[in-house]
């Protein structure tokens, strides 16, 4: 027979962690004996045997002996673990094709008990949601977090004219209404992955977190200098509602991130180039670093996606279509957004100023629609069939 | 369809039925529950034939056995949870009390559980008269009422009676022996910081009483089923975790001699089951 000795250690102060250490060696059936001098030792040995499953007999004669009792050790542990399966292995290379949903919010790599509930995660197939740039992005993504308050020199001097101001505040107001957007997307889709891929998670956490800064430095940059919010355009809403009423992983992602989120990079530099103060320059610039890696990942899955489903692209382009069809009838571009960019770009109020700034605002549509053309081209669609759909995106941008 | 009386002392009774319900039910066994408030009513309704089954505490399971042998009926416990058996209470002090026997506890004050409960009340009660110490007499008794008719399956008075103990207001509580453990771990005890001053010998809990209402055969299909279930079954594990118990055991009923002492001398039932303990007003 085994025996344990407990010393002074009671059952309030920890015994039962030397106990089951003790009895972790031993096969159900198997005897251990226990010694100890803590004088609730024996009541507490039997109450904490009956509730583990273990059988529990006191000593014969106990002044006589500094043995507290014997335990016959019970199956309860093991039976509780018999069924249990690691839920894949914890690197990005241990993902499972369709994790169990009754893995739940195990970690990846844990060792689980069966008979959990089961998570309510429907985006649970590798295929849909993993892409293998995920952890490599997410790594840079939080290296790359900066403080919204330190970040943006809010309290450098600057002067420019009062119409120029009103063009940055209307474009500040549009940018807070398309960052929303883009927050809620991802942090909607994060709910629905199964945790399995975590990777994807964090990604999307971040890449919310991200979008919430976004809206952070944009409305605060608007204002500045005491005014009021520009306005939000019927049209504008419209666009972005069909984003929120994706409900298909890539397609959401698809319409987000590398069609919209891709045309803001144009924006985001351009305004970056026009900008006619520090505080808006550093908050555009800011947020472009962050929106370049929403789109490679958008890119990146896709791209992973595209490889192993031939009919995507279809469905890609049904996507498009649809949303086209959908904004038929809407006005897109809120005009006062489009009037501000042209402002902006023309940084004077004279008519050879506006006239470069129209220019400039027509070049940032082509090079949008280039830069959507290229994307696509990137998915595996031909050239033509590229730039055909690239028209078909919304006038919104986003 | 085999209905069990079950009495509602907490939420989780709703999950647990409802889950060997369907438990059974998936293995062909037609079982239905009531929730009863109280187990007074449930044990009369068991007597009555309302019900052919009832998961009764050691209290409850007393009186059902008395209604039913005054009728000339007869009732069995068919199965017990492994946690049923053999418990005791304890009656501790605080580590520095200058109480180092029973006989010590004459004219201080012993706080229990509520007026129903066994473990807490009346099993550590009925202890001190065996020491020669007659509650309410040589000691003063006080009591926490908490869940009366729940026969002390509410752990609130036993735990307000660990508190007077911790606080001082009393000289010694009284409690079984796992909430000891229990009221230690969480602090409302102070780890260490009291002394176990006297323990009873064994005693079984809680029972699933069956009367002879119900079919031999089927009172043997459940009680096969139930001891059937294994802790290494994902599907039963969740019930047995939610109600305390690794396997069930068969029923026996040599486990309450010392409750029917202590039930008769306090006068908690009559010898035909009726309830005549003074002040109880489940």
């Amino acid at each position: 027979m085994r025996a344990l000795d407990l010393g002074e250690l009671g059952f309030e102060h920890g015994a039962h962690l030397l106990v089951r250490h003790a009895l972790s060696d031993l096969a159900p059936g198997d005897e251990l004996a226990v010694t100890g001098t803590d004088p609730a030792l024996p009541v507490h040995l039997a109450a904490w045997c009956r509730t583990e499953g273990h059988r529990f007999t006191p000593p014969e004669d106990p002044p006589t002996t500094r043995l507290r009792g014997r335990i016959v050790r019970g199956r309860a542990d093991l039976d509780r673990w018999a069924g249990a399966e690691r839920a894949g292995a914890p690197a990005p290379g241990g993902i499972v094709r369709r994790p169990d949903p009754r893995w739940g919010l195990a970690a990846r790599g844990a060792l689980v008990e069966p008979g959990g509930p089961a998570l309510g995660a429907d985006l649970a197939d590798r295929d849909v949601v993993w892409a293998d740039i995920a952890p490599r992005l997410y790594a840079h993504a939080a290296s790359a977090q900066w403080d919204p308050a330190t970040a943006v020199p809010w309290d450098a001097a600057f002067a420019i004219p009062a119409e120029v101001e009103r063009a940055v505040v209307q474009v500040m107001t549009y940018l807070v209404e398309n960052e929303q957007a883009a927050l809620v997307v991802p942090a909607r889709l994060l709910a629905r992955v199964h945790p399995h891929f975590r990777e994807v998670l964090q990604l999307l956490a971040v890449q919310a977190a991200d979008e919430a800064r976004h809206v952070e430095v944009f409305a605060r940059r608007a204002l500045l200098r005491g005014g009021e919010m520009g306005t939000s355009s019927a049209g504008g809403r419209a666009s972005l509602a069909t984003l929120l009423a994706e409900p298909d992983f890539s397609l959401a992602s698809f319409l987000l991130s590398v069609l919209g989120e891709g045309a803001f990079l144009d924006l985001l530099s351009f305004l970056d180039r026009h900008a006619p103060d520090p505080v808006t320059r550093a908050a555009v610039r800011l947020a472009r670093r962050d929106e370049a890696r929403h789109v490679a990942f958008g890119v990146a899955h896709l791209e992973h996606r595209a490889k192993l489903d031939p009919a995507l692209r279809g469905r890609l382009r049904g996507a498009v279509e649809r949303r086209h069809d959908a904004l038929r009838d809407t006005a897109g571009l809120n005009a006062d957004v489009f009037d501000a960019l042209v402002v902006l770009a023309a940084g004077e109020w004279t008519p050879a100023a506006i006239a470069s700034g129209h220019r400039a605002v027509r070049r940032l549509r082509e090079g949008m629609d280039e830069g959507r053309r290229h994307r696509l081209e990137r998915l595996g669609f031909p050239p033509d069939e590229a730039a055909e759909l690239s028209a078909l995106h919304t006038r919104n941008f986003m | 369809m085999l209905l069990m009386g079950a009495v509602a002392y907490d939420p989780k009774v709703v999950t647990i039925w409802t889950g060997f319900r369907a438990w059974l039910a998936a293995r062909g066994f037609a079982f239905d529950f009531v929730l009863y408030s109280n187990y007074e009513r449930q044990v009369e309704d068991l007597a009555l034939g309302r019900i052919h089954a009832a998961w009764n505490s050691p209290l409850a399971w007393i009186r059902a056995r008395r209604l039913a042998e005054a009728r000339g009926r007869r009732v069995r416990p068919l199965v017990m949870r492994d946690t049923d058996r053999d418990l005791t209470s304890v009656i501790v002090v605080r580590e520095g009390s200058p109480v180092t026997s029973v006989g010590d506890l004459r004219g201080a004050t012993v706080a229990v559980g509520a007026v129903d409960s066994p473990q807490a009340t009346l099993l550590p009660l009925s202890h001190l008269r065996t020491h020669g110490l007659v509650p309410g007499t040589d000691v003063d008794v006080r009591r926490f009422d908490t869940g009366v008719g729940l026969h002390g399956d509410h752990v609130g008075g036993e735990r307000d009676a660990a508190r007077a103990l911790a606080s001082g207001e009393v000289a010694a509580a009284c409690m079984v022996d796992a909430n000891h453990l229990l009221f230690g771990t969480e602090g409302v005890l102070p780890p260490g910081g009291t002394r176990v001053l006297a323990q009873t010998p064994p005693y079984d809990h809680c029972n699933l009483t069956v009367s002879d209402s119900v079919p031999e055969r089927a009172a043997e299909r459940f009680a096969g089923l139930l001891l059937s279930m294994s802790f290494a079954d994902p599907d039963a594990r969740p019930l047995l975790d939610l109600e305390g118990l690794k396997a069930w055991e068969d029923g026996r009923d040599d486990g309450y001699a010392a409750l029917e002492r202590a039930v008769d001398e306090t006068g908690f039932y009559d010898a035909d089951g009726r309830v005549t303990a003074r002040g109880y007003t489940p």
